[in-house]
């Protein structure tokens, strides 16, 4: 029972991250229609944001620090939030009337660019991540170990859902983007811009992903330029399985992968951890093209 | 108010608009009729910066709009109804009519606004709360003009309003026309299949056959010619 609560803890810390990388997939898709394939890469970006941030952000803060930590975190998701308007405005902009596949290619093409000049840039070999924060060991109820890190991604992750969902339904911005989403044509005839609103969903996806970025590198403090693939994939799965362009459906999804990734692993095999959200993908490929929470749109003319 | 002149817009390699003008003096209802395939839609959608023109001018109090795109053009004044509707169905009527307000900053003229436009369809202040995508037709054309009213536009561009409403309901929709057109000055360009209809509220008239403008005039008169009469007015 221990042992299976302890994996069911980390399976939903993993799940948490997984779930904010999958929202800026579903975002992106709800506006655009198109799988932004170099999502994962931003998550990266946000890791590595923050290792080179952290020394910085020490001048003025003290660190480890809960508020050195929140400030590393805000600032990764600033440089990150900037990255995706810039990669959607030049990258992706200018094909927006072409076919979509050449615009996931493009996506394809920007991903294998961040990851190599991450290569090249930040060398390839990992780098081990600073400790930004303090750690506390918070339980340990006859060998359940619960640390300050997993109640910090927890805590993250469902402010930062909050945060969202009340950008989307209740600010001005918000309703604009489900408007775009649904018919873009008709929200450019209510005067929206919607460049801007394109720009502004890069935006708030691109820095859930760097908070994501930040979380996993407290959890598991060891960075890459590669680090993105694998949650990126995973995450983009969780989009899928709770029906993509759905935003709970995303943070549903995520949490659905990252706890059954865990439990499978710890239970059955970790050989195939990997394989697992992949084999989830194509379930819901054969049994709910639509995903958990996705519907068949409604219109009505 | 508004000027067309020797306007062309084609899709792709196919023409639909071959040099058309036609101007809507301010305060007055203009009504295009056409049939099927005519351009009519195409028309209103250039004019709202939907489309961009391949030639020729479109100017609005004096000024060239052509080639803008959509949310400049609403800044100017100009509002479109699109064929179809377009509400946003995933949105709820408020939310819906707010979206209509967008480029307002003044939160009072906004509820002064969703004011006249709750007593102008009283239906849609009932279902204030209601997911657009639900309302029955009449209601969601109701919403569509309700939604085009909130940017508190001077003039005003309508794409086929009667389509598929029982014939109460048309009249209802017509008799609202008329009514934002006298009390709030508001132009109105009408495009219509309902051909009768749109001539008896309309002060003139253009008939598009193909992508050309073939007659035009006052409304009255246009009524009176057999051309029209025979193609348009079922007799
Ligand atoms: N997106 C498009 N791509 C290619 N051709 C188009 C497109 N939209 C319209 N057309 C063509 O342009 C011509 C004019 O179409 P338009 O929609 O303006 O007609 P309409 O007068 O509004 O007709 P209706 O009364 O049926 O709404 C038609 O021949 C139509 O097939
Ligand atoms: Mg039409």
């Amino acid at each position: 029972m221990t042992e299976f609560l302890q994996q069911l803890i980390n399976g939903l810390a993993f799940g948490s991250i997984l779930a904010l990388i999958a929202l800026g997939y579903t975002m992106v898709y709800g506006i655009l229609r198109f799988i932004n394939f170099a999502h994962g890469d931003v998550f990266m970006l946000g890791a590595f944001s923050g290792f080179y941030l952290a020394p910085k952000i020490a001048a003025l803060l003290p660190l480890p620090s809960i508020a050195g930590g929140i400030a590393v975190l805000l600032a990764s998701m600033a440089i990150c939030a900037a990255l995706g308007v810039v990669i959607e405005r030049f990258a992706y902009r200018p094909l927006r009337h072409r076919p979509k596949l050449t615009m996931l290619i493009t996506a394809i093409g920007v991903s294998l660019f961040l990851e190599y000049t991450g290569q090249f840039v930040f060398g390839a070999a990992p780098k081990s991540f600073p400790q930004i924060l303090p750690v506390y060991p918070l339980a340990r109820l006859g060998g359940l170990s619960l640390n300050s890190n997993q109640l910090i991604v927890f805590g993250v992750t469902l402010g930062l859902l909050l945060a969202l969902r009340f950008i989307v339904l209740n600010t001005k911005i918000g309703t604009a983007m489900r408007a775009v989403s649904f018919n873009p044509e008709a929200a450019a005839l209510m005067g929206v811009n919607t460049d801007i609103v394109i720009s502004f969903t890069f935006a708030l996806g691109s820095a859930l992903a760097a908070a994501a970025g930040i979380l996993w590198a407290v959890n598991y403090p060891a960075i890459d330029p590669l680090m993105g693939i694998l949650p990126g994939l995973k995450a983009f799965v969780a989009a899928v399985l709770g029906g993509i362009g759905n935003l709970p459906g995303a943070a549903l999804g995520g949490i659905i992968i990252g706890v059954t990734e865990t439990l499978v692993s710890g239970y059955i095999s970790s050989t195939y951890r990997d394989a697992i959200a992949f084999g989830v993908l194509i379930l819901i490929l054969l049994v709910k093209p639509s995903g958990l929470l996705g519907k068949k749109e409604i219109e009505k003319v | 108010m508004l000027q067309i002149k020797n306007l062309e817009v084609t899709y792709g390699a196919i023409g639909a608009l071959h040099g058309i003008s036609l101007s809507v003096a301010a305060g007055s209802i203009v009504t295009l009729i056409g049939s099927n395939g005519a351009g009519k839609t195409t028309t209103l959608k250039t004019i709202s910066g939907l489309l961009k023109p391949k030639a020729g001018a479109i100017g609005y109090e004096g000024k060239p709009i052509a080639g803008l795109p959509p949310h400049e053009i609403v800044k100017r004044g100009l509002s479109h109804v699109p064929e179809g509707r377009m509400i946003f169905a995933n949105l709820t009527v408020r939310e819906n009519l707010e979206m209509g307000a967008y480029l307002l900053r003044d939160q009072k003229i906004v509820r002064h606004e969703l004011d006249f436009v709750f007593a102008t369809f009283p239906r849609l202040k009932e279902r204030e709360k209601q997911i657009a995508g639900t309302l029955s037709g009449g209601e969601q054309q109701m919403l569509a003009i309700g939604r085009a009213l909130m940017s508190r536009p001077k003039f005003l561009m309508l794409d086929e309003p009667s389509l598929g409403l029982a014939p109460l309901l048309v009249k209802t929709i017509f008799e609202r026309i008329v009514e934002i057109n006298r009390e709030r000055g508001l132009t109105i360009l009408l495009v219509e299949q309902n051909a009768n209809r749109a001539l008896e509220i309309s002060h003139s008239g253009y008939v598009l056959e193909t992508g050309k403008i073939t007659l035009h005039g006052d409304s009255a008169s246009l009524r009176q010619n057999p051309r029209v009469q025979s193609a348009y007015l079922g007799g």
